[in-house]
């Protein structure tokens, strides 16, 4: 992987915890010895709305955002959002999503629907794609808010990056009681 | 030891590193961590002002007793601390200063995308522009030296982009041997009358050529030769995105962006064969450049209105035939004939807001805004806001609007405005309707804390930056002391008491407040927010009539049934329990689960 860049894309709903799963991954490509950059917006996206993280690493990284049409793997954690960023990826790209649908304000108030069949749409487009059932991997773990690091299992198994930077990311950035279930959960997700 | 900082958390290292003794904010996008990070570091005062102006006040006060300050904003608080800013420029320093701006192109979280390099060309004081986290430290170092150096203020400028991108930083340890801050009196430098500043401002004008030498002899600007064929002008994140798309033209990288380093840019013209700038916003260097009687092609290519990415800038130079076809976006993917539903902000399940503009609806106001969470009334259903300009804005245009319209229309005109906005620049225009008496209404919606920016503390909220106990100011008697006679405090969730004070008040002919108290729920301090019972329908009552969607709660989620007429359902999750849903249900569908 040395001189390519990777571009990883982390899309979903402001709230769902896209930030310390991006966090994760950038601290892992620094402690495998690789130059990182990573971008988001705050602020009012954090309000419910649709939120995209980019993680970029390599030997020398430039610009923090995924240059549009470059993304090599999309993180979803939301069906509709999965769709939305589709535009940053290139042919080929992989997508593993959340089997999981936040249906956004004009869907709450019965005014639009929420698209039906998102999941098949995107498999022809894009035949690497991974459906996972985040919350079903983290019950199995032992806490259902340990999606999003089953997810992140899922993920790794795309990347050539050893499993012991995993788990020294995933044991700095998240508290001390968490860790054996997180560890779990991530587990699970690198087995599928 | 190095880390993965944004340049926001870089900043707030760089001023630890440097020794700054004092460092002061109002939160606003995307500058709001510099100072959330800054306490993290023992040994400097830092905390939230009421706005940007007391912000620089303070910073100036501590650069005169000798200490090094740091004051940061987003790029319009720079328009509220304008005015000590410029005369500011005129004395220069004892410690060393810096403001850091942090600007928003493209708008992420902001009511415009003012390019505040003009700021420095226009109070005549150095700015750097840092391109990544690793910079974001370093220039602020600098900047301090610069200043001191200079005996001027310096201004450091970021983007969202560099604010909330990560980057690897490698850390340093506090500079030693900073002089001891102490009162030194020096009143031809520092009162600025006209006698003084006569005496001043021509020294300014001299600092700026020196500053202009010493950008063409430091390191802060790089010239980085490659292909001779295209030579690039450019400074900030949109260097990494040149070296991205354009991986052999030469680059003059602009750390310092003001002055600029004419005889520096000079030579790299005459270096290469055909000269761009590539610049977010406006053609700040370009014009400059331009001035100097260098050619050079900028916003003829480019665009002025929002923020750079790699991809308008490959697309701008494909169509001028200067790079190939873009070999990426002949293979981008679409979803085709799918029209994917928006994902707008909205106000959260609970939001003490959300009933307030409900009523507003009703009551068919016409709502000067203000800027904050609530900001959010505008979008539908709630739909009511019908203005909204900068911070503190609402009342002043109250004001003005009721002082034009017929006096059946006044009674329609409703301020809308946050306790830190309020407290921020709200203040002044409730003193003008107190002194003038006008007629209008304003609505201080308290929720005891500065909730847009991530939930900061303010003088009305109990609290400081750093989480200690302080002094709480009592809007609502605050407002008394000022001499509003009309003063009512309700419960935004109380539907009904809500929507009947606004309406008494709009009608009232003289000035009157109404003081919302119920805090932001997102407030985790124990004790200020509590969750109510939640909420469930049940499902025979419910006619389907849609009235509780009206509120436009994300909890509430409506859902046919077996493809027959809808009904309403609430996420028991997502619910607080905040009641105004079960008010507005006339067939007592909507009950409090126990």
């Amino acid at each position: 992987m040395s001189g390519a860049i990777t571009n990883i894309l982390l899309v979903g709903v402001g709230g769902q915890g896209i930030l310390l799963a991006s966090e994760i991954l950038s601290e892992t490509f620094m402690l495998a010895g690789f130059d990182v950059k990573k971008s988001e917006i705050h602020g009012m996206s954090q309000r419910g709305g649709s939120v995209v993280s980019h993680v970029r690493y390599g030997s020398r990284v430039f610009s923090p955002i995924v240059p549009e049409g470059e993304g090599d793997i999309l993180f979803g954690f939301e069906l509709l959002e999965t769709c939305r960023y589709l535009s940053l990826l290139k042919k080929g790209a992989a997508i593993i999503a959340n089997d999981l649908c936040i249906p956004p304000p004009a869907v709450l108030s019965g005014k639009e629907n929420y698209p039906e069949g998102l999941a098949e749409k995107i498999r022809s487009l894009f035949p690497d794609f991974l459906l996972v059932d985040g919350l079903k991997l983290a019950n199995e773990a032992g806490n259902p808010r340990t999606a999003n690091t089953a997810l992140l299992g899922a993920v790794s198994k795309r990347l050539d990056i050893p499993e012991e930077y995993w788990m020294k990311a995933i044991e700095k950035m998240v508290p001390p009681k968490a860790f054996e279930v997180n560890r779990k959960a991530f587990l699970a997700g690198r087995k599928l | 030891m190095k880390g993965i900082l944004s340049g926001n958390e870089a900043i707030a290292r760089g001023a630890f590193e440097a020794g700054v003794k004092v460092a002061t904010a109002y939160p606003g996008t995307p500058s709001t961590e510099i100072l959330e990070n800054i306490i993290q570091y023992e040994g400097i005062n830092a905390s939230w002002s009421p706005n940007e102006k007391v912000s620089l006040d303070i910073g100036i006060g501590a650069s005169f007793g000798g200490g090094r300050a740091l004051v940061a904003m987003k790029h319009v608080g720079v328009n509220v601390a304008a005015d000590p800013l410029f005369t500011l420029s005129y004395t220069g320093v004892n410690g060393g200063l810096v403001l850091v701006t942090a600007d928003d192109p493209e708008m992420h979280s902001s009511q415009n995308e003012q390019d505040n390099r003009n700021y420095a060309k226009f109070v005549k004081i150095p700015m750097l522009e840092p391109a990544d986290s690793q910079e974001c430290k370093d220039f602020t170092l600098l900047a301090f030296e610069i200043s001191e150096r200079f005996d001027t203020p310096v201004m450091l400028r970021t983007t969202t982009r560099i604010s909330h991108s990560k980057s690897i930083v490698e850390l340093g340890e506090p500079v030693q041997g900073l002089p001891e801050a102490k009162l030194v009196r020096n009143a031809a430098k520092l009162v600025m009358l006209p006698g003084n500043a006569r005496v001043r401002h021509p020294l300014v004008e001299e600092r700026v050529k020196k500053l202009g030498e010493y950008g063409a002899n430091s390191d802060i600007n790089q010239m980085e030769m490659r292909s001779k064929e295209i030579g690039v002008i450019t400074s900030g994140v949109p260097y990494q995105y040149v070296r991205e798309v354009l991986p052999d033209a030469s680059t003059l990288k602009l750390g310092m962006v003001y002055p600029l380093p004419i005889e520096l840019i000079k030579e790299f013209a005459s270096r290469v064969k055909r000269l761009y700038v590539v610049e977010e916003l406006d053609p700040f260097i370009e014009e400059q450049v331009k001035a100097a009687g260098i050619a050079v092609i900028g916003k003829g290519l480019l665009p002025i209105c929002g923020e750079l990415t790699p991809g308008r800038i490959r697309d701008a130079f494909a169509e001028a035939g200067i790079v190939g076809a873009d070999p990426i976006s002949a293979g981008k993917v679409q979803l085709q004939g799918l029209s994917l539903p928006g994902r707008p902000p909205n106000m959260c399940p609970g939001c003490p807001h959300r009933g307030v503009f409900f009523s507003l609806n009703q009551l068919k106001a016409y709502v000067t805004g203000d800027i904050g969470c609530y900001t959010l009334g505008f979008m539908p259903p709630l739909s009511a806001m019908d203005t909204c300009i900068c911070m503190g804005a609402s009342i002043g245009m109250a004001i003005g609007v009721t002082k034009v319209v017929s006096e059946e229309e006044r009674k329609k005109v409703v301020a809308v405005i946050g306790d830190s906005t309020f407290l921020h620049t709200g203040i002044n225009g409730l003193m003008d309707m107190v002194y003038n008496d006008v007629p209008a209404t304003v609505i201080i919606l308290d929720n005891r804390i500065t909730a847009m920016t991530g939930r900061q503390e303010n003088p009305a909220s109990g609290f400081t930056l750093k989480d200690q106990p302080a002094s709480r100011i009592d809007i609502a008697e605050l407002c008394k002391a000022m001499g509003v006679r009309n003063v009512r405090t309700i419960d935004p969730y109380d539907l009904a008491a809500t929507k009947n004070a606004i309406k008494e008040e709009m009608n009232r002919p003289a000035p009157s407040v109404i003081v919302t108290d119920r805090p932001c729920v997102l407030v985790k301090r124990a004790g200020v927010f509590t969750r109510g019972p939640v909420l469930t329908v049940t499902e025979e009552n419910c006619t389907g009539c849609r009235s509780c969607l009206k509120i436009g709660c994300p909890a509430l989620v409506w859902k046919t049934v077996d493809g027959k007429k809808g009904k309403a359902v609430i996420d028991n999750l997502l619910c607080s329990g905040c009641d105004v849903c079960r008010q507005l249900c006339k067939f007592e569908a909507i009950e409090r689960v126990r």
